[in-house]
């Protein structure tokens, strides 16, 4: 049992069970269904791991996950979590906040945006052998996002070392984002000046945009985000309402004052 | 060789392939029942369902293909196996509506008049009721020739719906392009080319 303090960003919302946040994921690098990523992670070597951090740092190097932990102090925070989807879960992840983590390398002042790039080892991932994508998987956040006190990196899971399939052992979150802006299997950190490429927006840049807000006014092209089907919420009236910001809007709404949202989707 | 399983083929009588178009559906009722269909349950019903309606539309196209190339003769079985196939829309339709959508019809509504691939979907739907409606023998001989050319709206439905499933996807998969060439594919069996005029 991963020793976490409480937090006050948590819901008192009823979490997921561990079965369904563990066998109801998207991460292609294992597949394309859901369960593919149960099915296939276990392949996965996650030790040693270490993360290459560049860019407009002081610290620049590569980090051994040991170092990226020393002195973060782990939370609990119990997160909503939509997905682009349509669909949702309340999931307790165990992390630490991104901030402090990027504030150890030094982020200078010319830097804008933070650049995440995920594992690439194709022998281990199978999704990655099949085309469809351009791997690695690649996700970007503008720096004052990255450094919101919500904004964590998640380690751990029901206090649990995070499983495979669900981005171990090093994954971002950022609950009033789809769930594709959270990346998994975080290998590589980049401190830059310009916005960095994301997948999904390289893939479908009509359909994804950058910032991936959860905005229940603006449409994906082919459904609507207006509600969601939480997931354990059985067959019948499992539909709810979808909250701007995901309901984190009293933390972050004031990041996008002056941005039309309907054009920065 | 063909021609022995093509008598027995005709032994085998039209309750049989009801009884064995309702198989899929009683092995999505059992996964329901023991509780087997994964996390997502709903997904998983609508998505079946719909694939399933699919495999029934294919096999109506192939049963033509398959008596003038091959030589087996399967068109006593074509009725069942369409109105099957329009069953297992239905059923697709319903959990979409009622499991997916839990019946916020006015969202539901909206819905469709703005995503392409429910437009699709639900034209598929529409196309098919005339000619679910018409499976009977009093139509065929009450609409004469005019059957034959109301039945020709299979096509455009077949296409749509296919179209449909691929467009769902947030990714087209191998699996999806797969059945879209097998559906051209049973399509262009059906392109009449203009004899030589010598």
């Amino acid at each position: 049992k991963i020793a976490a303090q409480p937090s006050r960003f948590s819901t008192d919302a009823k979490p997921n069970t561990l079965e369904e946040i563990t066998n109801y994921n998207n991460f292609y690098e294992f597949g394309w269904d859901k369960t593919d990523p149960a099915a296939n992670a276990g392949q996965l070597k996650i030790d040693p791991w270490s993360v290459q951090v560049d860019g407009l740092v002081d610290r620049p190097g590569t980090y051994d996950l040991a170092d990226i932990m020393k002195d973060r102090p782990l939370e609990e925070r119990i997160y909503r979590f939509r997905c682009v989807e349509a669909w949702s879960m309340v999931i307790p992840w165990i992390g630490f906040e991104l901030a402090g983590l990027l504030n150890r390398f030094g982020v200078q002042p010319s830097a804008k945006y933070v650049a995440f790039q995920t594992l690439h080892r194709p022998e281990e991932m199978p999704g990655q052998r099949a085309g469809g994508i351009n791997w690695p998987y690649v996700e970007g956040l503008r720096l004052d996002e990255a450094m919101n006190p919500l904004t964590i990196m998640a380690t751990g899971l029901y206090g649990e070392n995070l499983p495979k399939q669900n981005g171990a052992p090093l994954r971002l979150v950022v609950p009033w984002k789809y769930g594709f802006k959270s990346i998994k299997s975080i290998v590589k950190i980049s401190l830059v000046a310009e916005q960095p490429p994301t997948t999904w927006q390289q893939l479908q840049p009509s359909e994804y945009g950058f910032f991936a807000n959860v905005n229940p006014e603006v449409n994906h092209p082919r459904w609507s985000q207006a509600t969601e089907r939480t997931i354990g919420g059985g067959f019948f009236a499992s539909r709810k309402e979808t909250l701007k910001f995901n309901g984190y809007g009293d933390e972050v709404a004031s990041l996008y004052s002056g941005l039309d949202l309907a054009k920065n989707y | 060789m063909i021609a022995r399983l093509d008598t027995w083929l005709k032994r085998v009588p039209n309750w049989a392939v009801w009884l064995a178009g309702f198989l899929p559906l009683a092995w999505l009722v059992w996964l329901v029942v023991s509780n087997d269909l994964g996390v997502d349950p709903v997904k998983e019903i609508e998505h079946r369902l719909g694939k399933i309606a699919l495999w029934f539309l294919i096999g109506g196209l192939v049963i033509t293909p398959l008596r003038k190339f091959v030589g087996l003769n399967f068109l006593r079985y074509r009725r069942a196996i369409g109105l099957l196939a329009f069953i297992y829309v239905v059923l697709h339709l319903m959990a979409w509506a009622v499991f997916d959508m839990g019946l916020l019809l006015s969202q539901a509504a909206n819905d469709l008049f703005r995503r392409p691939y429910l437009i699709f979907g639900i034209s598929a739907f529409i196309l098919l009721i005339p000619l679910a409606v018409t499976s009977n023998k009093a139509s065929i001989r009450k609409l004469g020739a005019n059957w034959r050319r109301l039945h020709w709206l299979v096509y455009p439905a077949v296409l749509l719906g296919v179209v449909h499933y691929l467009w769902q996807m947030k990714v087209i998969r191998t699996e999806g392009w797969i059945w879209l060439a097998v559906v051209i594919l049973l399509l262009a069996t059906r392109i009449k080319f203009p004899k030589s005029s010598r």
